[in-house]
């Protein structure tokens, strides 16, 4: 290794959760790093639903942890399965539980920014990194808008789209099935307000999320034509199922409302993202939970859907990828950033071994795999590979079938009649069997429990 | 709702760059018949260009009639266009340092 070429040890691109704590993880191994961050402001860049975990702060932070900016702790959660004029909902409810609390990202990035300077960490916001250094097949500096900066290790924490974990072939371009697009609008909504509609503590700091399944009827596939106009008046439209699972966060005095939609459907149907988010918006269920709330933030982001088979290399001479970057996520848990805080850790961790040992070669750095191999990331990631693919493959059953038959259940209960009861759910036996074919019920059962066991063995 | 998208942008806070970061290449554009970008795009970047709109344009021989503009001042680097792109026609970068959106609650 060419040593005296090296100004810094180490360089991490992006300063998310990823990026903060791979350097906090050098610096407290003693060595030097530098943070480069595109946004002038920390977490301007950045959008997620709106929760992080208490414990993945914890273990890099475990002083200062609960002086983050918490905006409320989640004692409310809700799976809200959407039928055309309703839901059925399963709450569970934990006030003393604060495991996990929403914040308000360009707050909470702030923050972790904050901390990792006071232990020296040197951070660069308004930086962008346009390019890596490449001599003799390893990663040796990055090239920003004004400068060069040389170090034997660079950690690409950089984000979903990571051009440069493309630009030097780490991974293969992306897919629309790749990807789930996410749209959210954040809302103003009086503190009093909040804490009564969504049956929180008054003047506490407790906060509700939700999931919400389905819901999204009357979409139709390719209602536009190039100039926006409808199309749909001489042949019938065929109304679509987008895959898309959609949430709701409580903070302070805002709330944000939001879904993720797979953005393979998006473009096969041709339908515009905000306008799914104002059918989320109108349903009868969550127009109530919005009700004079007002809109004062519109935000989009990628979410890396791709999962533990699409995985591209994640480490190679000289350099390491981390959090979204690498595409380290559970979806199917809402699980992003404590994916981003771990594996941020873990290449630090190893940048500190390499850069010890003078080699920061690819056979040093796979280190960093076994390391993610042996954490619950790449854990949770292989006992979930199928979950995405599989729910896919089912979404009609999942967003519309089984939401309207559970509010169909529910209703057949609570309308009462005159009809005796034995009639009604015989009923509603022979038409849950006879609607849909027994080849789909089949289809579903079987995916299910293909689900259950991958995650449970 | 079709004018939604514009109230919703109102909303977004932008230090917007001088140039833009999305550069199509219009030759594929102008064959494109998908034109994914038209409806994918949450910001609405992407719009069918209205010939004759630009005096400057020599528009008499159709030349940009299936071209597209690009609205990059409200783009809100998702990166959601390159990626449903399907012949790869938008060089897709981020804005220069410290520029495009700025999101204050998100």
């Amino acid at each position: 290794m060419e040593k005296r070429q090296f100004n810094i040890d180490a360089i991490v691109v992006g300063a998310g959760p990823a990026g903060i704590s791979a350097a906090l993880t050098i610096k407290r191994g003693g060595k030097n790093v530098v943070v480069l961050e595109r946004a002038a402001n920390f977490g301007s860049k950045n959008m997620f639903g709106g929760a992080v975990y208490l414990n993945s702060i914890k273990s890099i932070l475990p002083n200062s942890y609960m002086d983050a900016p918490y905006e409320r702790f989640i004692a409310n959660h809700t799976y809200s399965f959407l039928s055309k004029s309703g839901s059925v909902d399963i709450k569970s409810s934990d006030f003393d539980d604060k495991t996990t609390a929403t914040v308000i990202r360009p707050k909470f990035d702030a923050w972790l920014a904050g901390e990792a300077k006071k232990e020296g960490v040197f951070i660069a916001p308004k930086t962008l990194v346009k390019k890596l250094i490449y001599k003799n097949g390893a990663v040796i500096g990055v090239k920003t808008e004004q400068e060069k900066y040389y170090a034997p290790v660079v950690i690409l924490a950089d984000g979903v789209n990571s051009l440069l974990a493309r630009d030097i072939g780490l991974r293969h371009e992306f897919f629309p099935n790749d990807m789930v697009l996410s749209v959210k609008e954040t809302l103003k909504l009086d503190k009093g307000i909040i804490e009564e509609r969504f049956n929180l503590t008054k003047d506490g700091n407790d906060g509700a999320m939700y999931e919400f399944f389905g819901g999204l009827t009357d979409i139709y596939e390719n209602p536009y034509t190039e100039n926006g106009s409808n199309i749909g008046k001489n042949k019938p439209q065929k109304p679509v199922t987008p895959f898309a699972i959609s949430f709701l966060y409580t903070f302070k005095d805002t709330i944000s409302i939001g879904l993720g939609v797979s953005l393979e459907d998006l473009s096969r149907y041709k339908i515009k993202p905000y306008e799914i988010l104002e059918k989320l918006k109108n349903h009868s269920s969550i127009k109530r939970l919005i009700k004079d709330a007002e809109p004062c933030e519109y935000s989009a982001h990628l979410i890396p859907e791709y999962g533990y088979k699409g995985l591209g290399k994640i480490y190679a001479n000289g350099v390491m990828v981390a959090g979204d970057a690498a595409g380290l996520i559970n979806s199917a848990h809402f699980e992003g950033t404590n994916f981003a805080i771990e594996s941020g850790r873990l290449a630090g961790e190893t940048a500190v071994i390499a850069l010890n040992l003078e080699n920061t070669r690819y056979n040093i750095l796979k280190i960093y795999e076994k390391k993610l191999k042996e954490s619950f990331i790449l854990k949770d990631m292989a006992s979930y590979k199928n979950v995405v693919s599989a729910l896919y493959s089912r979404k009609n059953s999942i967003l519309n079938y089984y939401p309207e038959k559970m509010s169909e259940f529910f209703n057949l209960i609570h309308h009462v009649d005159n009809k005796p009861k034995k009639q009604k759910f015989r009923y509603f036996i022979w038409e849950f069997f006879t609607k849909r074919s027994f080849v789909e019920i089949f289809r579903d059962f079987k995916t299910f429990l293909k689900l259950f066991l991958d995650i449970i063995f | 709702m079709t004018d939604n998208i514009e109230k919703k942008l109102i909303n977004v806070k932008y230090k917007t760059a001088d140039t833009t970061h999305l550069v199509l290449n219009q030759e594929i554009c102008k064959v494109c018949e998908d034109k994914v970008c038209l409806t994918v795009c949450p910001a609405n970047v992407y719009k069918k260009h209205v010939s004759g709109e630009n005096p400057n344009s020599e528009d008499k021989n159709n030349d940009t009639i299936d071209c597209i503009d690009v609205e990059y001042e409200n783009c809100l680097e998702c990166g959601a266009c390159r990626v449903a792109c399907p012949y790869g026609a938008i060089d897709w970068k981020y804005p220069a340092a410290g520029c495009g959106a700025i999101y204050k609650f998100s």
